[in-house]
This record gives structure tokens, sequence and C-alpha cells, in this order.
């Protein structure tokens, strides 16, 4: 067995990591290459999404269509994912529940220990990068390799993913062949060809000796127990048919009712995120049939917070979320700092909200501020999660969960008081005062603007003198 | 007809001039205007930053201040959007109907042409919450063109935010930095001398960023504009 490329120590750009936002961004703002590459690719995929999506007549319809079954599918969670249950069992397969990462993660392990495997090949999949697999399967010495060509950049790299769609946005080709030159891969050039002609030849390696699959789910059918798949590089279909046993790893968000759902989100999904009218290679499977493709398939319904989001009126919208990131791609603060900042496996207007939605306040307090609440989010999503309504919704979570008033509270709340007499308010006016709460609020606003001054006299003040 | 102001607290202390412009328009279009003073302020900035039973007291307040008013004009998109959509949709409230400065020209009044003058070239700047929340769309537009003497061009990536978010520019100010960066060098390639929009908040912004750097161009509220004769 050759190496294990999985790191299992931190690292200089841990994902998770508790630097606040604020101060990831900072940093984040000066690293010139990451600026570049990063304002590149997302106005090159703003460009593709807009001409695709523009094409179509009826796309406000299908998004309202998309959002309207995700709606109504999260209100009655639970039958549906019991009927999913019954139809991938009579299909052949079997299903497991998953209370967290650590049961999940637990559980495929004892899947590929069973199987007497110490590799298994992976299809991108957010959800076991949201519970870590890969570092819990080498901690357990078994290799997960990634095959999705950016997430194997990251992995071989030894790096952290920063975007939803392309991990790897934040390396350039050279950065790439250097990487892999490293891991000895040979890549005779940082062409895309080369590149990928020395993928490749790593990958078939792979794909044609391991006897175990894993991969995520985009939507799993409650109807048949249908499980769907959608992906740009041909990786996943390989992962999907090649192995012996199939292990999909799925946040209970996903189920969708009927076979006929995916009409509408097999039509937005494709123009949100990649920006085309359909991806290359959609596959579809149904528990097991005997002689094609894997003889054992098992699917871990993952919680992991998301029973928490649900609880949340107005948060569990972001369950709505099929992961396309066109709201990455069209946020003005994501363009300038990248995933990393985030500190979370989901950045970008998304990753602000339903972070600490899964997981709790704690560690993500800033998160929900990491927005100037402009609504370019809210204006791509294909489901329509109101972004911007759930961030100031959790700005509320946020102030509630200190233990201590902070010294913004002690200047909110002030200005509040004073904002609450029509006395006070013109007192503090006069004064001159009220540029101090102003001020206290906007204090560090004159570092790129000038100072804000109070006006002479108040429009009241001059109302009162002249037009009464 | 009579139309109560909703001046909002930031243009009643920092910017009075937009308020005496806004009550010159209508009154040159034959309203006959009243400042409840009662009024302070809407609880926007409490409402986005997490303050949300301050904005609810606020917005009682609020409510009961202009319970007497069937018109209410405010030369703010943004106090607009919170007390139409953020009230409902955050606080359970029904505020009274308000409507943004150019929505009541272009929508009750039936007006584009205000008898205006003002030779400069001018750049527009579609605020977010006016853009996305209220859908101004091209009204302000609509009233500019009618303007005598205006050189109008447009703005390059106009709908790009401009990084002030209210406590966004203070909680992240580096972003919002880099944000209005880009922003005022779109401003700049226009050539305009003027820069406009419907929120004095947004025109702080990106007017302190071209002070600061003494671009020679001036952040003006649509209302200034339309005022001018």
């Amino acid at each position: 067995m050759t190496d294990h490329p999985t790191r299992t120590t931190a690292l200089p750009w841990p994902r998770r990591h508790s630097t606040p936002f604020p101060q990831a961004a900072k940093i984040k703002l000066a690293d010139t290459q990451l600026r570049r590459n990063l304002r590149k690719a997302t106005t090159t995929i703003r460009a593709k999404r807009a001409a695709v999506v523009g094409e179509l007549p009826d796309w406000e319809e299908l998004r309202e269509a998309a959002r309207a079954t995700k709606a109504a599918t999260l209100r009655e969670l639970d039958v549906h994912l019991l009927r999913l249950e019954e139809s991938v069992t009579a299909a052949g397969g079997k299903v497991h529940w998953a209370r967290d990462g650590a049961e999940a993660n637990a559980m495929v392990a004892a899947i590929a220990r069973g199987h007497g495997v110490d590799e298994v090949v992976k299809i991108k999949s957010l959800t076991t990068d949201e519970i870590d697999l890969n570092v819990a399967l080498a901690e357990q010495g078994i290799t997960a390799w990634e095959t999705d060509l950016a997430e194997l950049i990251v992995q071989l790299g030894h790096d952290e993913s920063s975007h939803i769609l392309v991990p790897a946005i934040h390396k350039n080709r050279s950065e790439i062949q250097q990487i892999f030159t490293d891991s000895g891969l040979d890549p005779a050039s940082d062409s895309p060809a080369d590149l990928a002609g020395a993928a490749r030849r790593y990958l078939r390696e792979r794909f044609l000796r391991a006897k175990v699959g894993v991969s995520g789910a985009n939507f799993a059918i409650a109807d048949t127990g249908s499980v769907v798949v959608v992906e740009s590089e041909g990786n996943g279909r390989m992962c999907l048919t090649l192995p012996e046993v199939l292990v999909t790893v799925m946040g209970i968000e996903k189920v969708l009712p009927t076979w006929q759902d995916l009409e509408v989100f097999l039509q937005v999904l494709p123009r949100s995120s990649t920006g085309e009218r359909m991806n290359p290679y959609t596959s579809i499977w149904t528990g097991v049939a005997a002689g094609d493709g894997p003889q054992e398939f098992h699917l871990i319904l993952l919680d992991n917070g998301r029973t928490r989001a649900l609880a949340d009126e107005i948060g569990r919208q972001a369950l709505q979320c099929i992961r396309c990131s066109a709201c990455l791609n069209v946020c003005p603060v994501y363009e300038r700092v990248g995933g990393h900042a985030y500190g979370s496996v989901y950045p970008g207007p998304i990753g602000a909200i339903i972070t600490p939605l899964l997981q709790g306040m704690h560690g993500s307090e800033s998160l929900p501020y990491a927005s100037s609440l402009c609504g370019a989010c809210y204006e791509v999503c294909p489901v329509k999660i109101d972004i911007p309504t759930v961030l100031v919704h959790l700005r509320d979570e946020s102030v509630q969960s200190h233990t201590r008033p902070t010294v913004n509270d002690v200047a909110f709340r002030s200005l509040a008081w004073i904002f609450g007499d029509r006395r006070r308010y013109e007192k503090a006016q006069q004064l001159g005062k009220l540029g101090t709460p102003f001020g206290s609020v906007f204090r560090p606003w004159s570092a790129s603007r000038g100072p804000l001054a109070v006006a002479p006299q108040s429009f009241r003040a001059w109302w009162q003198e002249n037009h009464r | 007809m009579r139309v109560a102001l909703f001046l909002t607290c930031f243009n009643d202390t920092l910017f009075p001039e937009v308020g005496k412009a806004v009550v010159t328009v209508l009154e040159r279009l034959g309203c006959e205007v009243d400042f409840p003073l009662e009024q302070t302020c809407c609880g926007q900035m409490h409402l986005n930053t997490g303050y949300g039973s301050e904005a609810a007291k606020l917005a009682t307040r609020f409510t009961g201040v202009f319970a007497p008013y069937d018109m209410i004009v405010t030369p703010s998109g943004s106090c607009a959007g919170t007390v139409r959509e953020g009230y409902p949709t955050l606080l359970g409230l029904q505020g009274p109907p308000v409507h943004e400065f150019t929505e009541f020209l272009v929508d009750v009044l039936g007006v584009t042409d205000v008898g205006a003058n003002f030779p400069h070239r001018v750049t527009y700047h579609p605020t977010c919450h006016s853009l996305r929340a209220l859908k101004v769309g091209d009204r302000p537009y609509r009233l500019l063109r009618e303007v005598r003497g205006i050189d109008l061009v447009e703005l390059p990536a106009a709908a790009e935010c401009c990084g002030f978010g209210g406590t966004f520019s203070v909680k992240n100010p580096d972003v919002s930095t880099a944000m209005l960066g880009d922003k005022i060098r779109h401003v700049l390639d226009t050539g305009a001398e003027v820069l406009t929009a419907v929120d004095t908040s947004c025109l702080m912004h990106i007017g302190g960023g071209l002070g600061h750097q003494r671009a020679g161009v001036r952040a003006v509220h649509i209302a200034e504009i339309l005022a001018a004769r």
C-alpha cells in the first residue's frame, strides 16, 4: 500500500478555525493570487449562469416550484425518510440512521473493515467533508482516495477546500503541477490536458482496484428508493459502478418525494452551479441489481444538526439548499475573501447561515455578520432561500448568546434608549451628542472615509423655525 | 394631497438638506407636507444588527407615530424596505404604508418631470435595498432623464454592493473597504462629477471614500437633484 494522503494533523488554515471572520477576512484580502483567482472564476461562472438562466422563459416558475417542493418536503421530513427507507430496503439496499458525524463515520469504517479493505474511492461529497470522514477512516488505517479532480488536488496538497463546487479555486495551474509532482504524479507540463492526463492515470489505478466506493447524494427519491448523483467529470460514474460495495452518506434534507420532482431540480441545479443546461453525468441507482454494479448498497442517513435547523422556523429554509454555489459566485464578500475565511466546510452566504444552524452559534458568532445584506444571493438562489432574512434572524441569536454585554451591545442599547423618546433624541442632537452614540457604533468609520459630522442644524430644528 | 414626511434619523441629524429638498419637490408638485415631530428612528440599524427586541420597541413606536397618515414618504430605500418587509417578516408587525420617494413621485403623483434643472454629469448607483427589496426598478432613471441639462451616464457594474451594509462597514471594515474601492473605481470611470442614489447611507459611504481620495466627485441624494432649479 502506498502513501496515505489524508492528513491527521492541523494545517496552517484548518477549515474549522476559530479566527473570527473579520480577522480571517483581513488576512485573505491581502492574498493577491487568491483575489485574482476568485475574481476571474466568479466573474466567469456568473456570466455563464446568467446566460443559461436568461434563456429560460419560465425560470422564476421553476425556482418557485423548487422552493415549494423543498419546503413541503421539509414539513413532513419524517414521513418521506421512512418511505425512503422502505423503498431502498425493498430494492435490496440497507439503510442506516446516523445521529451525528461520529456515528456515520463509524458505520462507514465498519462496512469497510467488514470487507477487509484498507482503502475506499470517494466521489466528492460535502457531507463527508462536513463529518471529516477521511480523517476518521485514516485513524482506522483506511485510506480514502478522492477522485474528483479538485478534491484530489486539495487532498494531495494537504489543504482544505475553499469553494463548494470548485474546491481548488484558490490554486492556479502551476501550483497544481507542483502538487502533483510532489505526490508522484507525473504531469509533463501545467497545461490542463497534461494535468488531467496525470490525474487520470493516478485515478484509474485506484478505480480498478477499490472494492468499496463512498459517495454523497444530491437527491434521493422516497417513492422508488433511487439515489441521484450529479457530476461533471465521470469519476462519480466510476465510483458508483466499479466497486463491489457502495456506501452513500446523505444529509436527511436531500430526500424528495417523487421521481417527477427531479424534473425541476435537474433543470435548476446545473444552470445554477456550473452554468450548463445539463451536467455531463447524472447517475441514478436503485438498491442493487444482480450482476450489475455494486452488489451491496448502504445508505447512511445523516442528521448532524439538521433537525436542530429544522426546529428553527425562520432558519429551516436553509435546508432547502441543493449545494449549487450560485450564492457564493455572486457574493461580493466571498469574491474578495474566498472560502477559508468562513472557517466552515460550507462557506459563502449559505455557509454563513447553515453553519450556526447546524452546529449552534458557539464558534460561529461572526458568520451571520459576514454580509452586507445586499441580497444578491437571494436573487440567484434556485430554491429561493431568503438568506438576508435568515442572516438577520441569526444576528439576533448571536447577540442573545452573549454571556456579558459587549461594547456594541451597550452602544446599541443606549442608542435605542435615545430613540425611544422625542425629547431625549432632540437633546442628543442639540448637544451634538447624537454623533457620539452614532460615533461609537461607527467608530472604525474614519479610517477610509471622512469624519461623520452632525449637521449644525437638524432638519427638525429648521422645520420648527421655518415651516410650522 | 397631504403627505407625511418620514425623514429617517440619519437625514434628520446628518443630512437635513435631503429633507429640505424632499419638501421642496413635494410642495412644488402640490402636496401639503407634514413632518410628525414625534418621529425618531424606524429601528433598521437595531433590527439588522441583531437587537431585535430593541428594534421591536422602536417599530411599535414608529407605527404609532405614523398611524394618522395614509400617505407617508421617505427618501430612504433601506428604511422603506425595513418598514415594508422587515417589520412583518422579522418582527411580526404590520407597519404603516410607506412609499420610497421616487416610487411616490412616479406611482402616486404620476410624474417623471418635476421641473428640475441640474446641468452636471451624473451617474446613478442603485442601492441594494431599493434594487432588490423594494424593486424601484427604473423609476429613479425616469425621473433623472427629465432633469434639464443633466448628462446622465450609466454606472458600470451598477448592481454590485458598495460595501456599506450599515454596521457591516464597521464589523467588517476591511472587506467593506475592498468593496468600496471597486465601487469608487466604477464611479470614476464614468467621468461623472456627481454620484446620486436614493439612500444617503450608501452615498455617505461612497462619498466619504471619494472625499478621502480627493477624487473631485460629490455624492448628492436624488431629492437634491430633483429640487434643483
